[in-house]
């Protein structure tokens, strides 16, 4: 059960430059580790996180084994108009998880 | 290798008789962190634990076993029914005429109230729950109710606290009262209250009871750890909670 | 002394530092580090045979952590960001992780600023790289160094 934790303004000024936190649960595993009987344990990853406004692609990220388990990314954007910043992080095994915020633009 | 051998053999020699920690230099594992850690705790969008939290307030309204109820049916708002629970935990029970932890309480009310299958230790449904009601009492004293019937219960929790155990033979107190604020292989020794619990542990890449840490403990020092819900580790849980009397709850914590 | 020596040589032949205390019978499989050089590596592929300069970019990333699983980075650029200058992308390396790549962020104008920020792994007191591109195609970095200290007493299988 993925749960993601995002934390958007819900309002903003036109033009205004809005600080997006993200947060969602994955183990990120990261491929290297071993079990106590020497077995690996399979990468499992999130590997891309997209976020659009109004369908617009603003920010991406590529992900790697490196970035922590339960992945927190913080980027800007500017508040353009009111409407609805889409959230989407897809990885290994099929994972893939949509998340959105609304935002008013005065 | 060598240094690390020489350090313990120290630390044995310089606990003698642990004395209990005096209330003015209670100190919590928070005030021992970095400044990055305390801000990654203090944010609500960035701290861990709050994916916990999220997945509790879902899971409170989730209707559950033959009875189809969810916990909101009986407590409603858990902000108003839950403020100070997790508080005065663990606490005594009627029924097993012995304390019991917050987890098991919330198992309790899976079985007898919602006809539920009780939830694994450590599960994410039970994490999830535990650390949704631990929340609504940051910020509140710790202050577990102490009477006749919970005083041979505390006081076995302090046996346990201060009963030398495993292969290298170390009381908790040794460590958590004697030597508390010392460095043991370059991290700093806490006192070891448990106000963050459950916690998100950077070692653990996950958020964990104190059920966990104590057992996680207890292998350190190559001892048989305790089951989950074991009456020693409920002991040890009220013990701790007695000796954070007054401390504040920070739930959910981060610690390394 | 001879026993202490061959002690160790043993613990090497094992594969690497036993749980601990080392009283423990459980084999630990060290994964191969990367080294700077393929650090390097990886910073050309994605650079090509562009010039880095250092500067423009800055880390922000604590002198010591108490646990490397978890260590929050930030990475700023200064740039107005606006449709003719800006920061297309920034991309993080470490020099002692088992692979060298952590994460790109791909930015652009929409950005307004360029500033970015994340929690990554560091498996060992180590450097970290970041390189930041920028609309007219130059390359510019900044390094910072950090120290990680991990638990004292492991875990393992609980």
């Amino acid at each position: 059960m993925a749960s993601a934790l995002i934390n958007v303004p819900a309002r903003a000024k036109r033009g205004e430059i809005i600080e997006v936190k993200t947060l969602i649960s994955h183990v990120m595993e990261t491929g290297f580790r071993h079990t106590q009987l020497g077995a690996a344990i399979p990468r499992n990853i999130i590997r891309r996180f997209v976020c659009t406004y109004n369908g617009t692609e603003i920010f991406s990220a590529d992900l790697y084994p490196a970035i922590s388990a339960n992945p927190f990314i913080v980027f800007s954007t500017v508040a353009t108009e009111s409407g609805t910043l889409s959230f989407q992080w897809t990885g290994d095994n099929g994972f893939s998880v949509t998340e959105s915020a609304k935002i008013t633009v005065e | 290798m060598r240094r690390f051998w020489a350090l313990l053999g120290l630390l044995v020699m310089a606990a003698s008789a642990a004395a209990e920690i005096p209330s003015s230099e209670r100190r919590s594992g928070y005030d021992l962190m970095g400044r990055e850690l305390r801000a990654m705790q203090d944010d609500d969008t960035a701290n861990p634990g709050m994916l916990w939290v999220l997945e509790g307030a879902t899971l409170w309204k989730r209707a559950a076993g033959a009875a189809g109820r969810a916990c909101v049916d009986c407590h409603g708002e858990a902000s108003t029914s839950m403020k100070g629970v997790a508080a005065h935990y663990p606490a005594f029970d009627a029924g097993k005429q012995r304390p019991v932890n917050l987890e098991q309480r919330i198992n309790a009310c899976r079985v007898d109230r919602q006809q539920a299958p009780p939830l694994a230790y450590e599960s994410r449904e039970l994490l999830a729950l535990s650390a949704y009601v631990a929340r609504q009492s940051r910020g509140l004293p710790i202050a577990v109710t102490i009477d006749d019937r919970m005083q041979p219960f505390l006081e076995a929790g302090r046996v346990v606290y201060e009963r030398r155990q495993g292969q290298l033979n170390l009381a908790c107190s040794q460590c958590h009262d004697a030597n508390w604020g010392r460095q043991l292989a370059g991290n700093v020794v806490p006192q070891g209250h448990p106000t963050g619990y459950p916690l998100y542990r950077l070692e653990w890449q996950s958020l964990g009871s104190l059920q966990r840490r104590l057992r996680g403990c207890l292998v350190g020092i190559r001892a048989e750890p305790y089951e989950y819900g074991a009456p020693e580790l409920v002991d040890l849980e009220l013990y701790l909670m007695w000796r954070a009397r007054g401390m504040t709850m920070d739930a959910p914590a981060v610690r390394p | 002394m001879e026993r202490s020596a061959s002690r160790r040589e043993f613990l090497k032949i094992a594969g690497g530092v036993a749980a601990g205390i080392g009283l423990s019978a459980v084999v630990t499989v060290r994964p191969a580090s990367a080294t700077p050089a393929e650090m390097q590596e990886a910073i050309r592929k994605v650079v090509g045979s562009a010039r880095v300069t250092p500067g423009k970019v800055k880390i922000d990333l604590p002198p010591l952590i108490e646990n490397g699983n978890a260590v929050p980075l930030t990475v700023r650029v200064d740039s107005p960001m606006t449709e003719t200058d800006h920061v297309r992308a920034v991309h993080v390396f470490t020099e002692k992780n088992p692979q060298p790549y952590v994460v790109t962020f791909h930015l652009g104008p929409r950005a307004g600023r360029a500033q970015v920020a994340t929690r990554m792994r560091l498996a060992d007191s180590q450097n970290v790289v970041a390189i930041c591109e920028l609309s007219d195609g130059s390359f510019w970095s900044d390094n910072a160094s950090i120290v990680v200290t991990l638990a004292a007493c492991l875990e393992d299988g609980i």
